[in-house]
């Protein structure tokens, strides 16, 4: 199986490289752009095909290594 | 006083830490490289040193986090042991959970190298003893991450308890934020723990503890770190 975790900053949590980008993106003339936050994709590919305990093994590996979660929400996506 | 530098893939500064610790405490301390599960018989003193382990991949400090050492750190700290926490290491022990708080992107999102001048906040800790409340020491920096934040609460706890130990300042001492070179929140450059045996800070104070290296303002925190074994022996 493969999955997905998405880490993402916190809202509140100032994204100084998030604020580069967007800075970057309104200096190439790309209009439109309200605002930009910056996060982690890691794709994981899981061994076996036991849905439940794919989503237990990678909440556990946001919660103890992926994400801090002082500053950061993750989301997990585990798909066939 | 027994100390032990851990030594983590990608660290760069416990040999200037350990020159430091054998200069001013007249003993060499004991290298104790990640794998280990234990530190050394009768260790004092545990100093996590400087660099980039593990390159910063993922987070900086947070593989060296999980480390297999660690969870003898952490056992060390619950009984009271002493543990000096310098820039990665200050970034490694907020990511073990000793300290709170996290060590964010600088604000100007440049590396900053260069000295600083820190005020220190109180003299009443291990660390600090060879310090006067308020003096103003001048120590580098050289990192990118070292704007510390945590949530408000935990801000207002740390200030409401006396936990920030130094913060950047101006060199005669005033809080002012064209000296909080990273953008920390309150200045803060170095925090203890409530029980107050674990300092993290992003400062160097290793890198001027000899006439040589042009200052010995750093040299006050060995020194006090020594004479706080001294008279507990």
């Amino acid at each position: 199986m493969k999955a997905r975790v998405t880490v993402t900053l916190k809202s509140g949590i100032l994204d100084p490289q998030g604020k580069a980008i967007e800075g970057a993106l309104k200096s190439l003339g790309i209009g439109g752009i309200a605002s930009v936050r910056q996060g982690k994709v890691f794709d994981i590919e899981i061994e076996g095909t036991d849905h439940n305990a794919a989503e237990a093994a990678l909440k556990a590996a946001a919660e103890k290594l992926l994400a801090n979660t002082v500053i950061e929400n993750y989301r997990i996506e585990v798909t066939k | 006083m027994k100390s032990a530098v851990l030594v983590f893939p990608g660290i760069n500064r416990e040999r200037d830490m350990a020159r430091a610790l054998a200069h001013v405490a007249g003993r060499e301390p004991a290298m104790v490289w990640h794998a280990e599960r234990d530190l050394p018989a009768g260790t004092d003193l545990v100093v996590i040193p400087g660099g980039f382990s593990y390159g910063d991949y993922l987070r900086c400090g947070a593989i060296a986090a999980r480390a297999p050492i660690m969870d003898a750190v952490r056992a060390f700290a619950d009984k009271g042991g002493l543990i000096l926490a310098v820039c990665n290491g200050f970034q490694i022990v907020c990511e073990a959970g000793l300290l709170p708080g996290v060590l964010m992107r600088n604000a100007q999102l440049r590396f900053i190298c260069r000295d600083v001048y820190l005020r220190v906040e109180r003299s009443d800790t291990p660390f600090t003893r060879g310090y006067n409340a308020g003096q103003v020491i001048r120590v580098p920096v050289a990192h990118g991450e070292g704007n510390y934040i945590a949530d408000g609460e935990t801000i207002a706890r740390l200030e409401g308890e006396g936990r920030v130990v130094f913060r950047y300042a101006s060199p005669d001492g005033i809080v002012d934020p064209n000296f909080n070179h990273n953008g920390a929140m309150n200045a803060i450059a170095g925090i203890i723990n409530a029980r107050g045996n674990v300092l993290g800070m992003m400062p160097h104070p290793e890198n001027h503890v000899e006439a040589a290296m042009g200052c010995t303002d750093g040299r006050g925190l060995f020194a006090g770190l020594v004479d706080h074994f001294k008279l507990a022996a």
